[in-house]
């Protein structure tokens, strides 16, 4: 049987259907499981980083070597001959993807990857266009919440902080409002959800609460997912005191159900405390890990074809 | 009083887009480069509408949008009407509607969108939403009102 992905460009979580997602998560469940070092052998993927992204890209890399394939490409677009000499990206995409099995790629505008993919005569895999999409965060992000709840249907997720710049927010909540969760949001109001998305959430009729108090909240929830809220968005004395509110300690999580487990994208500045690391609930840390899984599993569909 | 339905000279063959609300029909002649070709083209500015106080429209000669373009008028008339001309005749009048998509006419307002510097054309595209006609564009996924694209020149 042929998987749905296969030679498919990946580009933007609303591309991808319930049953594609789900496929996902749990192919990278199984590599996680049932390492296939050999999957890629004799395939060349392209790590095209027009702009530098550490975390991403080691990440990214990792998952090509751990299924035996080889790594082309540059960390930073902006040192390379191609940006020096002024060439288009549909023109570097042409000749890149030529040499290739895959093109994974970063770039600081929005909608690089999906112009990309109309010139690459290989599958695209976005690793993030300026602050439009992140599949692959988003991504590892359903696989953690698989992985520890078991399913992705019905959940309680809040999500805390930045709601209103986080794109990693967005795509999670557009992905996981296919799977019938409840969501809280909990954010300053000079960060909340922005209203296009709680229309398209209300119009895809997702049950979701705007709150204030996020302690009082946590008794409910399955997932509590944590964004750093960035200084620069704010003065000093508003910031130190809107923070204060954001800001998740283990006391905090004294009534939290047994299952409940706290991510985020990191890196984490002071939002968690570290005293939270210690609690069974602390999962942000395996939640990087699982972006090597996750982006495994990209690979593994996209690139061939009898896979899952 | 022969001319005093006569507000436009009428044309022998061609399109006139009826019905655009007043002030939209430098707008469209903009956006669509009608005036770029070389078919001559009349328009009239603050005409008396029975039904929409003011209106313009647009005579192009020798000219027949297929529907598809002339659906794309919709997004800055959404009430315009369609009269194809031969031999002075209306031979075919329809209303536009509103398209999926438009491609190549509008920039995208996003200044971070890869659309504004590489060598592809816009695409958008239209949903209703109740805040209005709204916009999305196909390669950095913002989504724009409607009005803003009238508003800027
Ligand atoms: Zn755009």
């Amino acid at each position: 049987m042929t998987n749905p992905l296969h030679n498919k460009h990946i580009i933007s979580i609303a591309d991808l259907s319930r049953d594609e997602l789900e496929l996902i998560v749990a192919t990278a469940k199984q590599l996680k499981q049932s390492p296939r070092p050999d999957l890629l052998t004799n395939k060349v993927v392209a790590s095209c980083f027009f702009e530098a992204s550490t975390r991403t890209r080691l990440s990214f890399e990792t998952a090509v070597q751990r299924l035996g394939g080889t790594v082309i490409g540059f960390d930073s677009g902006g040192n390379t001959s191609l940006a020096q000499k002024g060439e288009t990206l549909a023109d570097s995409v042409k000749v890149i993807s030529s040499y290739t099995d895959a093109f994974f790629m970063r770039h600081p505008k929005e909608g690089a990857a999906r112009l990309a993919s109309e010139f690459s005569s290989v599958p695209v895999i976005n690793g993030g266009d300026g602050a439009n999409q992140h599949p692959t965060q988003t991504l590892l992000d359903l696989f953690s919440i698989y992985e520890t709840q078991g399913t992705l249907e019905g959940l309680n997720v809040a999500f805390v902080g930045d709601l209103k710049y986080g794109r990693t927010v967005h795509s999670l909540a557009q992905a996981l409002s296919l799977f019938g969760c409840k969501f809280y949001f909990v954010s300053p109001a000079a960060l909340a959800m922005p209203d296009y998305l709680c229309e398209e959430l209300n119009q895809a009729g997702v049950n979701f609460e705007v709150v204030d108090d996020l302690e009082a909240v946590i008794p409910k929830l399955d997932v509590l997912y944590m964004t750093r809220v960035q200084k620069e968005r704010f003065d000093p004395t508003e910031y130190q005191h809107m923070k204060a509110n954001y800001i998740l300690t283990a006391k905090m999580l004294a009534n939290a159900k047994q299952n409940l487990k706290v991510l985020h994208p990191l890196p984490r500045v002071d939002e968690i405390t570290t005293d939270v690391d210690a609690t069974p609930h602390a999962y942000y840390f395996e939640q990087a890990e699982n972006g090597v899984y996750a982006r495994q599993a990209l690979l593994a569909l996209v690139l061939s074809e009898e896979f899952a | 009083m022969p001319q005093h339905k006569l507000q436009v000279e009428a044309i022998a063959h061609g399109t006139v887009i009826d019905h655009i609300p007043a002030g939209m029909g430098i707008r469209i002649l903009k956006f669509f480069q009608l005036s770029d070709q070389d078919h001559p083209i009349t328009v009239g500015l603050n005409l008396r509408s029975k039904h929409q106080g003011k209106k313009d429209i647009i005579k192009v000669e020798d000219t027949v949008f297929d529907v598809t373009q002339a659906n794309q008028l919709a997004l800055f008339a959404k009430d315009a009407t369609i009269n194809v001309i031969d031999n002075y005749e209306v031979v075919e009048k329809y209303r536009v509607t509103l398209p999926d998509a438009i491609d190549s006419v509008l920039a995208c307002p996003n200044s971070n969108c890869i659309s504004n510097e590489e060598p592809v054309n816009t695409k958008f595209h239209i949903s209703e939403s109740a805040s209005g006609v709204v916009l999305k564009c196909h390669y950095c996924e913002k989504s724009f009102n409607q009005r803003l694209f009238n508003e800027l020149n």
